[in-house]
């Protein structure tokens, strides 16, 4: 069976909790890595450890290699149309803060607007936010519809003039349904702005091809993605990096330096100032490498639909519980809900002792959870070596904690 | 019941308990049994920073003893604060102020909750501490 072969990879999956087998949900925050992964970690800090681009000597030549070839992997993978437009940072928090700043000096000023949606992270608000208090601008919200999607028509009511980026996400880490990200992009673009999109979430569970999407930037994590943590990605078209200014300045990203002024490195190290996290990075070839290849698995894909249609129903028929974002069409195996009458907590402290890793609280989410007037929900997010069983536990274990509660 | 005699009450009761989802069990039984809280009492001085969830915490003084009410909107927090101020109700500030509060150690609370709910527990306890050596 395919998805134990999958599991095989993973050797954290045996791991016993309070004597009971794991059932790791909690893939949203983040996923495992496979052994292909960690003993590319391990080799590379055993044999390949020496800082990148500038020395002559060996090592330095093995490590630029596997750091630039992981750049590559990513440029294929999201099918950027050059490897210059594939910035690595630490993650989408980096990778958005970047682009808030730099693109926020240049280009946005007093009275403009950038528009958010109500179901971002904190990671694509806080960043706008800053930019908006430094420079006088106004941040616009963007609503969700009644099954938790973002809709191009409202969008295009909420640009105007003076709007200067829209963004938003490719699929909120709470609600779990992917947005129409292609019919936003050409509504926005239709009014002249640029749009990002935090994909932390959408690059798992979507087939992303940025020149399809005609996104400006698209932000991700590594580690999301089975990759080391502390990796990130930022896409963006080279008509924006080039027109940016340096984020942060430092070693790698200049040409030359001078007390009269400094020139700075062509793209994409002209955004990489300082020593880069050259360790990390190149596990992302073998974490998008695995990431593609269970996409194509059937049994995965059958696996994941079958864990979509039955905590669907289960969690949609129980009148104890609230299930948000409930687009089936547009659902990926990530479900957040309330429980009446019982705390989040209470039941994320109960399924643990089950066994059963799942997050409870805002998800980093606040202002949509005062949107969705909760204080808190309860989150499970699968990935494709969870299985059917395991959905089934879960439901199992989250009855019985119910019942402790009630 | 001396305040060591009521400790000491608390730590074989929470041994009768193998699993640590029965010592939960108990915790809920607990904060249900728990007297009600008035809702005019749940003010921003009375919630105690630090906890995930909501935890509110009043004291009175009567005839040099100090008497705990608390209330939590999470049922097993409400449970724990319940157990502490089962111990500590009823104390003089000295008694309190002089504990170590070494029994929650004993029973293991703060090493089986998760982080936050640990840091919840521990403001819990400097709380109580802090109202016997202060007052409000």
């Amino acid at each position: 069976m395919a998805i134990t072969k999958i599991r095989n990879q993973f050797p954290i999956l045996d791991t016993k909790v309070y004597g009971k087998p794991l059932v790791y949900l909690d893939n949203a925050a983040t996923a495992q890595r496979p052994q292909a992964v960690t003993d590319c970690w391990v080799g590379l800090v055993n044999e390949a450890n020496s800082n990148i681009h500038r020395a002559v000597h060996h090592l330095a030549a093995q490590a630029t290699e596997a750091y630039e070839g992981a750049r590559d992997r990513v440029r294929t993978f999201i099918n950027a149309g050059a490897r210059e437009e594939i910035i690595f940072t630490s993650g989408a928090t980096a990778s958005i803060n970047l682009v808030a700043s730099s693109y926020g000096q240049v280009f946005v000023n007093e009275g403009d607007e950038l528009i958010v949606s109500v179901c971002e992270h904190h990671s694509n608000i806080v960043p706008w936010q800053l930019l908006c208090q430094h420079k006088g601008a106004v941040l616009k919200v963007l609503e969700t519809e009644e099954d938790g999607r973002l809709s191009p028509e409202r969008l295009r009511a909420l640009l105007s003039p003076r709007t200067k980026m829209v963004a938003i996400t490719h699929i909120s880490n709470v609600l779990g349904v992917v947005n129409p990200v292609k019919e936003l992009v050409s509504v926005s673009h239709a009014a002249g702005v640029p749009v990002l999109v935090d994909g932390a979430q959408g690059i798992v569970h979507e087939k992303v091809d940025v020149q399809d999407l005609d996104c400006d930037f698209y932000a991700f994590s590594g580690h999301k993605i089975y990759a080391a943590t502390g990796t990130g990605v930022l896409y963006g078209k080279r008509k924006w990096l080039d027109t940016m200014p340096p984020y942060m300045g430092g070693g790698e990203m200049i040409e030359t330096v001078s007390f009269n002024g400094t020139t700075y490195a062509p793209l994409p190290m002209k955004f990489e100032a300082g020593t880069q996290n050259f360790n990390s990075a190149p596990t992302l070839v073998p974490a998008l490498d695995f990431a593609e290849a269970v996409r194509e698995e059937k049994e995965v894909q059958e696996e994941q639909e079958a864990i979509l249609d039955y905590l669907c129903t289960q969690l949609l028929q129980d009148s104890r519980i609230v299930l948000y974002g409930s687009a089936r069409e547009y659902k990926i195996p990530l479900f957040s809900f309330a429980v009446k009458g019982v705390h989040h907590e209470d039941l994320a402290l109960i399924l643990d002792k089950i066994g059963v890793a799942v997050r409870s609280g805002q998800m980093c989410a606040e202002p949509l959870m005062n949107h969705l007037g909760v204080t808190g929900l309860l989150r499970a997010s699968f990935a494709p070596y969870n299985t059917l069983e395991e959905a089934k536990y879960f439901v199992a274990s989250l009855d019985k904690a119910i019942e402790m509660l009630l | 019941m001396t305040l060591e005699e009521k400790k000491q009450q608390v730590i074989e009761d929470f041994s009768l308990y193998d699993e640590w989802l029965d010592k939960y069990e108990y915790l809920i039984e607990l904060g249900k049994s728990l007297e009600a809280f008035p809702e005019e009492k749940k003010t921003e001085d009375n919630l105690i920073k630090g906890c995930q969830s909501r935890v509110w915490l009043d004291v009175e003084e009567r005839d040099g003893r100090l008497y705990f009410t608390a209330d939590s909107d999470a049922i097993i927090t409400k449970g724990i604060i319940s157990l502490l101020i089962g111990v500590y109700s009823g104390r003089t500030r000295a008694e309190i102020a002089g504990d170590d509060f070494g029994f929650v150690a004993q029973i293991g609370l703060k090493e089986n909750l998760s982080p936050t709910r640990a840091n919840g527990l521990v403001s819990m306890i400097e709380t109580i501490k802090n109202l016997a050596e202060n007052g409000r």
